[in-house]
């Protein structure tokens, strides 16, 4: 059977597996639309959080950033900063979040800070970080489809929004939940069989975390040094050593991933649908678990196929590669244009190098490490079609959760919470459906129209979530004291910083020819680059709320009551007799 | 479900922050520490075919925070008990 077939038929049965638990699981109620009634068992929830959270970007861009675009070290404030954010989730914010035990991010800020406007200026931020997210989501998988299955990006696309469509209008968040498990199955075994595989051919070893640190098959030699070998002879940096930019700007990277991942909305609202307070410490536990199979793997992945393709290209010194004998999968993936060579010394052979002016490999997408991995490595088909779903139930899983997230905030919090507070139950959700509706067609829009930032989109969603929604969350929990003007302001110049210092570099949505102050340098800011500003956004967030907020009356006895509340998991401190 | 006492509930409050100061700071230390500032210290330790910094960096960190997690739930779930207020 070819390729194309096995895969659609791997693909297809998927995807009727998601639509079968979506009809199966569909919401009967608002409490069961919003938070999947509150039942979810903390492992169930873990595995459907991971999935949530591993995005496209994860399971696709991640090895590839890792192994080609940071070169080795430098990537590690992706593994570092994608996953310790949880901790901080496990701690700062998912119990007190779950005690409080409403539907939405927005809410509690507007609870917490009294204050309508700061529930919009929530729901505005959320919103940002979340349709920046959301079209990531959709290019992955109209780039998946067309890239397994040999449709358009469109028609990929397309398909990719009425799947979606499908099961979260119709199966809200408890939809989402059990279809989540599933794709996390799936997503989960698409990327550690290969990883295995590749393992075992170089180094012996199946399991890959032990593979990345053993010796190379039939010789002394670790896999490591090896590589750091290899790299320093065609000129590039080692690989376990080579920093992204500066330890400043790593230090900052990294803090900014985990600050911006405990403050997405779509990862905080999996926390409401447990049980217990408890259940959400744990859940987060085993959330951690689940993600750490992928991304204590995707170090593994990243070095052992960036040595598959030096060693492909140059197997001994100076016996580089005759250009017309190069493997099939070189061919495959030109095709795509995610490969380019160019013969410019007219050897007849290929010289992959760190100098531009002689490297012939003149294109190497990051994402070639993982979709071409099992071919590089002579897997059978129906693992290059496993692959294929994988990527696709990554790009899935994420994009329904945040669909909900944004649903959710329109409906619950801007109709029924803000302008519209006599709406019914059944009203409310068909409004939140009529939503999320609206956010399919807009994010495949964006998705099909991409108005030149889509590649920076995802990492600005962390910025922006770390800069606004994490310290309003975090102060709202630990002070009692922090006013609804601390809130907002901190909010609102939070926000401000973070797009300003990218807009400036980046231009204004990405878009080049809108960079503004072009007499400062690159990196201005001590050489922290706009992905990593999230942090100094959140440092800016926090001053300005306490500055703020002692200039400002101090919150009503119900709000310091709450604080209270929500800091024991089970019943209420008595009421303070002293005032 | 018995109500606590002010005092009760600072000192339950209390003893969570202190639990958790003591595992942002491990938390703090095994990346940022061992991962990026401290890196090429450890570095200069192999363990097999890794050098320690760049194990931290890329693997031991996230096994870390794991730990970290499930310890919290372990001693949340005492001190829960202890002030009488875990959930049935």
């Amino acid at each position: 059977m070819d390729l194309a077939t096995t895969t659609y038929i791997v693909v297809g049965f998927t995807f009727l597996i998601y639509i079968g638990i979506a009809i199966a699981a569909r919401a009967g109620d608002t409490r069961e639309f919003y938070v999947a009634g509150g039942g979810v068992h903390p492992i169930a929830n873990g595995m459907a959080t991971a999935a949530d959270w591993m995005s496209a970007a994860s399971f696709i861009s991640m090895a590839g950033l890792i192994g080609i675009s940071y070169n080795g070290y430098g990537g590690s404030v992706f593994l570092m900063g994608w996953t310790g954010g949880y901790v901080i989730l496990a701690m700062l914010l998912a119990p007190y979040l779950r005690k409080y035990g409403k539907f939405t991010v927005p809410e509690f800020i507007g609870d917490r800070y009294y204050s309508d406007t700061a529930r919009v200026v929530a729901v505005i931020c959320l919103i940002l970080c979340s349709v920046t997210y959301v079209i990531g989501q959709m290019k992955g998988i109209g780039v998946a489809f067309s890239r397994f299955l040999e449709t358009d990006y469109e028609t990929g696309l397309y398909t990719g929004m009425v799947i979606v469509f499908f099961y979260a209008v119709l199966g809200g968040m408890k939809g989402i939940t059990y279809t989540q498990i599933a794709q996390y199955v799936v997503l989960i075994l698409a990327y550690t069989i290969p990883a295995i595989f590749i393992s075992l051919q170089l180094t012996g070893n199946p399991i890959p975390q032990l593979g990345l640190g053993s010796t190379l098959v039939g010789s002394d030699t670790f896999l490591l040094d090896k590589l750091d070998q290899v790299l320093a002879e065609t000129g590039f940096k080692e690989y376990t050593t080579s920093v992204r930019l500066s330890q400043v700007n790593m230090f900052a990277y990294t803090a900014s991933l985990m600050i911006g991942t405990a403050g997405l909305p779509h990862v905080i609202i999996r926390f409401f649908t447990v049980p217990k307070v408890r259940d959400a410490r744990k859940s987060a536990g085993w959330a951690l678990i689940f993600i750490a199979i992928l991304y204590t793997t995707a170090p593994a992945v990243a070095a052992m196929a960036r040595l598959n393709i030096m060693q492909t290209i140059e197997p001994a010194p100076g016996q580089n590669l005759v250009i017309d004998q190069r493997p099939q999968w070189f061919k495959t993936w030109e095709q795509t244009g995610l490969l380019a060579i160019e013969d410019k010394n007219g050897d007849g052979r290929l010289q992959y190098v760190a100098d531009p002016q002689r490297n012939e490999l003149v294109k190497l997408d990051n994402d070639i490490l993982v979709l071409a991995n099992p071919e590089i490595a002579r897997l059978p088909n129906w693992i290059i079609a496993l692959v294929a779903a994988g990527g696709l139930a990554a790009a899935l899983s994420t994009a329904a959760g945040l669909l909900l997230a944004i649903s959710s905030a329109i409906s619950h919090d801007l109709l029924k919470s803000t302008f519209y507070p006599t709406i019914s139950e059944q009203m409310e959700r068909n409004a939140s459906r009529g939503a999320m509706a609206l956010a399919v067609f807009g994010a495949g829009y964006l998705g099909l129209n991409p108005p030149g930032f889509a590649a920076g989109t995802v990492a600005l969603a962390f910025g922006l979530a770390a800069a606004s929604i994490f310290p309003a969350l975090m102060m709202g929990i630990f002070s009692s004291r922090v006013t609804r003007e601390g809130a907002v302001a901190g909010m609102v110049v939070g926000l401000g910083v973070t797009l300003f210092y990218v807009f400036q570099h980046k231009g204004i949505m990405f878009v080049a020819d809108w960079r503004f102050l072009p007499g400062l340098a690159p990196n201005w800011f001590f050489g922290i680059e706009p992905n990593a500003f999230g942090c100094i956004g959140a440092a800016i967030n926090f001053a300005v709320a306490m500055g703020v907020t002692s200039l400002t009356r101090e919150p009503p006895e119900r709000v310091r009551n709450l604080v209270q509340e929500i800091r024991i998991p089970a019943g209420m401190p008595s009421a303070p007799s002293d005032h | 479900m018995q109500k606590l006492s002010e005092a009760q509930a600072k000192e339950y409050w209390k003893r969570n922050r202190s639990l958790m100061i003591r595992l942002m700071a491990i938390w703090f230390i095994v990346s940022f520490g061992f991962g990026i500032i401290g890196v090429d210290l450890l570095n200069t330790v192999q363990v097999g075919g890794y050098k320690l910094g760049f194990w931290f960096a890329q693997q031991g960190s996230i096994f870390v925070f794991i730990g970290l997690i499930f310890y919290y739930v372990v001693a949340m779930a005492r001190l829960d008990r202890e002030f009488g207020v875990e959930e049935d």
